[in-house]
């Protein structure tokens, strides 16, 4: 099917613009797992490239997200993938690139607008090599409901204290749910709790470099306090919060019926077109007033490129437009909440995410904890963190008893150093 | 004289090799070992096989040893098996006793509607795991579901619980939502039975005045036991190998805290990995091997401890 659509596309190429130059038109195929952005990038960034790059096309074709990996490692070991490959942060495309599959993009021009933190996803452990072009990232926060802060006349928390205020305050006016959030579906509980406010006590990149080299503890009580807050969220979620599953969170806050979600970035598109009323949003608070704030700025896709390309120079051509500010320009306003990790500042449109890049500057940035190196054995510490933080809400573990679990987990495999 | 000594009876009869046999079985036979046995050894292969510095390598029995010696893999794995045993006893006691009840029922020659029921009942059994996983998340829901509804109606609001993320009960949930679908077939089996028991036997139990229910005690239930052993060991084996539901109804962490995962959800996220979790073939091999021998066991000792001593009627 793919192949005829392809001979189809390629004829009516040919066909189109027979008598010119065309019969030299490279086309580059563009893997992803991003099926949401087939028509950003059909209507905005290929033509963009297009226009500026006559002789190459670009084709994106994307794969369900569940499948990305398997279908991709299928497809790099039988020699049938695409040009270019969407990169998993971490370990995912770090092994692609140790199995050689994926091009050395240390030298490529463009690389250098990016900052190391936001080259680590893509690099090998040393830092040394760089085999992706970061393309976006998500930010932690909370969103919130305007028009129910206005109502009951509640100041934007910034100290976990007047946090536990404001949601005391919406409890007790019994209209909203205070924190809409599930465990369920444990990913919530452990990527929007436990990432979202962890690197204000685990004091970001300090914290989370720490723990890598061993000099930390799961157990230590910065890694512990994260856990202690979560638990203290419980009366504050909804009835039935235990089955409560991610889809539900975001229908409760997007009807109205709660006051705040603990949000990543990437909901702000969704949300921007189904709630009915204003919206804000607010970092992490920290737990003292003066207090350095962290936030979590999750480098989430890259793109590299694959190493038996037929065009690696084409290739070239495209990841180094990827690495431009213009680029940068025309995804984030097109995907917001899918934020640009190019060093030059980037125009956005939407308030929403006007508001959450705008913490870059005063916040200092991280990436989960779980996510670079310490993921790679068994059991895998981020599935343990999804378990232990659900497990802490519910009340079925202690945050101490969680944490020792997954220390202990983390110790049967993992000897820092090496 | 006997006939039996006649030298011309004893010289033995050739009878042409029969080909059709062989090539009537051969694409049967071609088919299922490319798919299924080939596929099985392979499986058994590989989980004697492991990845040492790169390379894969013959390794023995070293992963049944991490498997059921390490602390952490042995404990998920008989926390899988033991939920998987009750999910295999729910179903047992639940699941085929109403089964059988509601094919008694259906075979009341009496019992209007008995068309309607009977595809109301099986119906569940045709559609997709999703959309049941998908429909009883949607009911039990606090949020949304018709079951507090329902029982706040019935002025047993309290009653409810988000059942579904509570460790406890989630696996019985499971379980439930499991047997609400397939319920329909061992009714269909039991009533095919039941229909299969002639008029005369019946009759005669009623002329020497067995009716109602001494008559599905003593006459009914005898006659339809094997129909019953053919459906436990379809319910043994559907459990053990059961994945789909509670990878819809759970997820493949099969939370909360691991309480619904059983042994096909161990498998899902040993072999194919999941989230940062890379797959582990080999691991995964093991697994799927163990589960493999426990069906094996389950199977064998239906076979040679239970249906040869199964009394079987003939009419």
């Amino acid at each position: 099917m793919t192949r005829l659509l392809h001979g189809m596309l390629f004829a009516t190429t040919v066909l189109a613009s027979a008598g010119a130059a065309s019969a030299a038109d490279v086309t580059l195929n563009i893997e992803s797992w991003r099926n949401d952005d087939l028509a950003i990038w059909q209507e905005k960034l290929i033509p963009a490239f297009e226009a500026k790059n006559p002789g190459i096309k670009l084709t994106f074709s994307p794969t369900a997200p569940t499948e990305y990996n398997a279908s991709l490692n299928a497809k790099l070991d039988a020699g049938s993938a695409g040009d270019i490959i969407t990169c998993r942060p971490f370990d995912a495309s770090l092994e692609l690139f140790n199995k050689k599959q994926l091009v050395d993009l240390t030298g490529l021009s463009g690389m250098d607008n990016f900052s190391p933190v936001a080259k680590a996803a893509w690099s090998t452990d040393d830092g040394k090599s760089t085999f992706c072009v970061p393309m976006a990232s998500v930010i932690h926060g909370f969103i919130y409901n305007k028009d129910a802060f206005e109502q009951l006349k509640i100041e934007v928390p910034k100290t976990t204290e007047e946090f536990y205020a404001a949601l005391d305050k919406i409890k007790a006016d019994g209209n909203y749910i205070p924190l809409a959030m599930g465990t369920k579906d444990l990913w919530e509980a452990a990527t929007m709790g436990y990432q979202n406010i962890g690197p204000n006590y685990w004091k970001g990149e300090e914290g989370r470099k720490a723990l890598i080299e061993g000099k930390q503890k799961l157990t230590d009580a910065d890694w512990v306090k994260p856990y202690e807050e979560l638990a203290k969220w419980k009366p504050y979620l909804g009835d039935g919060f235990e089955a409560q599953t991610y889809a539900d969170s975001q229908n409760l806050f997007t009807l109205g019926r709660a006051a705040i979600f603990p949000a990543g970035s990437w909901e702000i598109g969704l949300f921007n077109t189904q709630a009915q009323f204003k919206m804000g949003a607010f970092p992490p608070p920290v737990p003292k007033a003066g207090d350095t704030g962290y936030i979590s700025d999750h480098p989430d896709i890259g793109v590299g490129l694959n190493a038996k390309s037929k065009h690696p120079e084409e290739a070239k051509k495209f990841l180094t437009w990827v690495a431009s500010p213009e680029f940068a320009e025309i995804y984030a306003n097109a995907l917001p909440g899918f934020f640009s990790l190019n060093s030059s500042p980037v125009k956005m449109a939407d308030p929403l995410a006007q508001e959450f890049v705008s913490w870059r500057e005063t916040f200092k940035p991280t990436v989960r904890s779980t996510y670079q190196i310490l993921s790679r054995g068994t059991p895998n510490l981020e599935n343990e963190t999804w378990v232990e933080s659900a497990n802490v809400i519910n009340g079925t573990d202690t945050p101490a008893v969680a944490a020792e679990k997954l220390q202990k987990g983390l110790d049967s495999w993992y000897k820092p150093g090496k | 004289m006997n006939e039996a000594d006649t030298p011309l009876e004893a010289a033995p009869i050739r009878r042409p090799f029969r080909w059709h046999i062989v090539v009537f079985l051969a694409p049967a036979f071609l088919v299922y070992t490319a798919i299924m046995i080939l596929p099985l050894i392979e499986t058994l292969r590989l989980s004697f096989y492991n990845n040492v510095d790169g390379a894969p390598a013959f390794v023995g029995l070293a992963n049944y040893q991490v498997l059921f010696g390490d602390a952490r893999w042995a404990r998920d794995f008989w926390n899988a098996l033991t939920n998987n045993l009750i999910f295999f006893v729910i179903h047992m006691c639940v699941q085929n006793p109403i089964g059988i009840a509601l094919a008694a029922l259906l075979s009341i020659p009496k019992l209007r509607f008995a068309a309607f029921y009977r595809t109301a009942i099986f119906l569940p059994t045709l559609l997709s795991f999703v959309i049941v996983g998908f429909i009883w998340k949607l009911i039990l829901s606090p949020i949304w579901g018709v079951a507090p509804w329902l029982l706040s109606l019935a002025g047993a609001k309290w009653m409810f619980a988000p059942w579904l993320g509570q460790s406890g009960p989630a696996l019985i949930a499971v379980s439930l939502i499991s047997v609400w679908q397939y319920v329909g077939i061992p009714m269909m089996l039991i009533y095919a039975a039941l229909l299969s028991i002639p008029d005369e036997v019946i009759e005669a139990a009623e002329c020497d005045g067995v009716t109602g229910w001494s008559q599905f005690w003593k006459i009914k239930l005898p006659l339809i036991l094997p129909a019953i052993g053919i459906i436990s060991i379809l319910t043994f084996v559907g459990n053990f190998n059961a994945f789909d539901l509670v990878y819809t109804v759970q997820g493949a962490l099969a939370g909360p805290d691991m309480s619904t995962d059983i042994l096909g959800t161990l498998l899902y996220r040993t072999f194919f990995g999941f989230q940062l979790q890379l797959g582990d073939r080999s691991m995964g091999a093991t697994i799927a091997a163990v589960m493999f021998l426990i069906i094996l066991a389950g199977v064998s000792f239906y076979l040679f401890a239970i249906q040869r001593r199964m009394r079987r009627y003939q009419f």
